[in-house]
């Protein structure tokens, strides 16, 4: 189907760049000025992980991602575990309870079987895991040359319950920020394996559902205001796009922030900031500021969020912007990435 | 982390600063000369930490800033020929030429990769006879020795399909160059660690004597950059003009004499022009005669290739000190790190950029 932009706003680009599908700036330019005018609706236009919607009396979450991720096996995970997760955890960042997942996969023609099956049976395990179904499926074969093995899309449902009201539009000010764990791991697991970098403790992705943690908050009687998984762009991305939506600052403390040993000798070493790499099994997470500590105790408590700490202040200035308290006590801005981060010369 | 996190100790750090709060009497300028250093210096705020008195100017020592246009252009007119894979250091890709930047030409179906060391591309060479795989030898004398590494192996290889494209560029000339400005403001200089690790320290025994100017030689953490403030200060308030040494875990007076050697067998110094700034004599290398098959100036044709600079990018009178980033009327509107009008709001060592990503709060 074609349609047209009644109103088509320049781009700095012409083609599709790399750094379109990273995560910052000029990724969001490109949501905002191709997608967004033409698919508006009120659903969409509350920019949250999943769409909320009102059918047949019932609150539903649905939201769909796409998985493209090289090498597909890496330590900690595989892009059939990422596809199932991925999702599961897009839908508990509206507060939903996952339910049933689609699966489309895109093969390359040449694609060994053997390896399908594992990518397939990763897909089995995690979703049981998780607690969801396949319930949906299709498959499409391109020519050889023409794909990367194979790429995944899922889409899920799940149910929100009665009360749950989370989005950015709930975030304000004297809210904490709250992160599940420590920070820049899978990004850095599967760089190091694309990029054949070898350190001295491999480094896993963090790789995991996120689920029991959202409802472990919500049933312990947290009033959670907003919470999403920091993927693609890392934290510092995650921040920046709640506070422009939510049109509050965000001030984060360096030193709160855990980032592992490991992630963070590999990162000095790239010239990479932690703080931009991406995550698979953390959330953010904006609470009122009187349940921060019940909240970090409440994710502490489940399986995947013991290294769970509160790492900023919501504040009513500087909105749309996010700063961060360095080691030595200053305050600079920790803005949202243009593209990618990349690897620096020396 | 062990050998990170002490660099980045705010109690110690403030000790630092307390003694130059104590020590500085006068207004004095002081030019940090390493891009890495002005990232650290903005990122982590330490310059806010200074008395008002002390200037920071951000130097030209950011190897993606000052490599001429020419060459980005060259750079991108091989990249888009068939049969050529083009290596680069990651943040050389996004660097605007004339008409395209390196994304550009791979998002048009050229085979741009980023590698993290030019022995990477040696690989590359040896897995595609079929192609020429030429590689974007960028920056200072830090990553000139991996650089030669690469062509001297090649050689002794016998690969007849690498070849780089030489921007080699040299710390001294360019402090000379700043010095000898009519426009010079530069009190002392901060000189770049890594540099030094290589080179030495003693070439920049001349030019302490000659402009009777301190220069110390630092690391890129936070305490490594206020020590050396200190020291700086301290030459400058007792009137003294030396080289010194802040940066002793890595820095020998004699720097890595095998790098040295190695360097020398491959390249040889010559004139080089560099971005926003113009030519400097002798401030740079390229390859010897021996080596002139892996020069892939030669080895391509690009003679005319290349147009001329943005005029309204002002980016040489940032690299020289002479005005910040944002003094710069272009700065944060007509030129953001999406849009730059020149490469020093590009890289993440580029002022401009370090100014727009941690400082434009204030720059307003």
């Amino acid at each position: 189907m074609e349609f047209e932009l009644n109103c088509p706003v320049p781009m700095r680009h012409d083609t599709i760049q790399l750094a379109h599908g990273g995560g910052g700036r000029i990724m969001r330019e490109l949501l905002e000025k191709v997608m967004l005018p033409a698919f508006s609706n009120e659903a969409l236009d509350a920019r949250h992980d999943s769409a909320l919607l009102e059918m047949g009396g019932s609150r539903v979450a649905f939201t769909t991602d796409t998985y493209v991720v090289n090498p597909r096996f890496f330590p900690g995970g595989n892009i059939g575990k990422l596809a199932v997760y991925g999702t599961v955890n897009d839908l508990a960042m509206g507060g939903a309870k996952p339910k049933f997942l689609s699966v489309g996969l895109i093969l390359e023609e040449g694609y060994a079987i053997e390896e399908l099956r594992r990518v397939v049976e990763a897909m089995r395990t995690a979703a049981a895991e998780c607690g969801v179904q396949i319930v949906t499926g299709d498959t499409k074969v391109v020519d050889k040359g023409k794909g990367d093995g194979v790429f995944i899309n899922t889409a899920g449902i799940g149910l929100v319950p009665e009360g749950v009201n989370i989005g950015p539009h709930r975030v304000q000010p004297g809210d904490a920020v709250l992160v599940s764990g420590d920070v820049g791991r899978h990004g850095i697991a599967v760089m190091s394996v694309r990029e054949g970098l070898a350190f001295e403790t491999p480094i896993e992705s963090d790789c995991a559902p996120v689920h029991r943690l959202a409802s472990a908050l919500l049933e312990g009687g947290v009033d959670v205001h907003c919470m999403r998984d920091p993927t693609r762009g890392g934290l510092a991305s995650v921040l920046n796009e709640i506070a422009t939506d939510a049109q509050v600052g965000v001030e984060a403390v360096e030193s709160a922030i855990p980032v592992e040993e490991g992630v963070a000798g590999a990162c000095e070493m790239l010239g990479l900031d932690p703080l931009y790499v991406a995550c698979e099994g953390r959330m953010v997470v904006f609470v009122p500021g009187e349940q921060a500590v019940k909240a970090v105790g409440l994710l502490r408590s489940v399986t995947g969020g013991e290294g769970a700490v509160r790492i900023g202040t919501v504040t009513a200035e500087d909105k749309g912007t996010v700063f961060l308290r360095t080691s030595l006590g200053t305050k600079r801005i920790l803005d949202l990435l243009s593209g990618e981060q990349l690897p620096r010369i020396c | 982390m062990k050998f990170l996190d002490e660099y980045r100790d705010g109690e110690a750090a403030k000790r630092f600063v307390e003694a130059i709060h104590h020590e500085v009497t006068k207004p004095w300028n002081l030019m940090e000369v390493c891009g890495g250093q002005t990232h650290s210096i903005v990122r982590f705020g330490i310059d806010e930490l200074l008395p008002k008195f002390i200037n920071l100017i951000h130097g030209p020592g950011c190897p993606v800033c000052v490599t001429p246009v020419e060459l980005i252009d060259k750079a991108v007119d091989i990249a888009a020929r068939p049969n050529v894979i083009f290596c680069s250091f990651g943040d050389m890709l996004r660097v605007p030429g004339t008409k395209s930047d390196l994304f550009g030409v791979k998002s048009r179906g050229g085979d741009v990769r980023i590698v993290y060391s030019p022995l990477d591309c040696l690989k590359v060479a040896e897995e595609n006879p079929g192609k020429q795989v030429v590689f974007f030898a960028v920056g200072f004398e830090t990553t000139a020795p991996a650089n030669a590494m690469s062509v001297f192996e090649a050689k002794r290889r016998g690969l007849t399909n690498y070849s780089i494209l030489v921007s080699h560029v040299l710390v001294p000339p360019a402090l000379e160059a700043v010095l000898s400005s009519p426009q010079r403001r530069v009190d002392g200089f901060i000189a770049a660690g890594h540099v030094c690790t290589i080179m030495g320290t003693r070439e920049y025994e001349p030019l302490v004597e000659k402009y009777k100017v301190p220069i110390v030689v630092a690391g890129f953490e936070p305490l490594d950059l206020l020590q050396a403030i200190h020291m700086l200060v301290k030459q400058l308030e007792e009137g003294r003009h030396e080289v010194e040494n802040q940066y002793e875990r890595l820095v020998r007076e004699d720097g890595n004499r095998p790098a040295q050697d190695l360097i020398k067998a491959v390249f040889e110094v010559r004139d080089r022009a560099w971005r926003g700034i113009g030519t400097i004599p002798k401030s740079g290398w390229g390859l010897r005669a021996e080596y002139a098959d892996y020069d892939a100036e030669l080895r391509f044709d690009v003679k005319d290739v290349g147009g001329p600079e943005s005029t309204e990018c002002m980016s040489g009178l940032v690299l020289q000190g002479i005005i910040k980033p944002h003094e710069c009327p272009a700065f944060g509107t007509r030129c953001t790190p999406d849009n730059p009008l020149g490469a020093t709001m590009v890289s993440n060592e580029g002022a401009c950029a370090a100014y727009y990503r941690y400082r434009r709060h204030e720059a307003k």
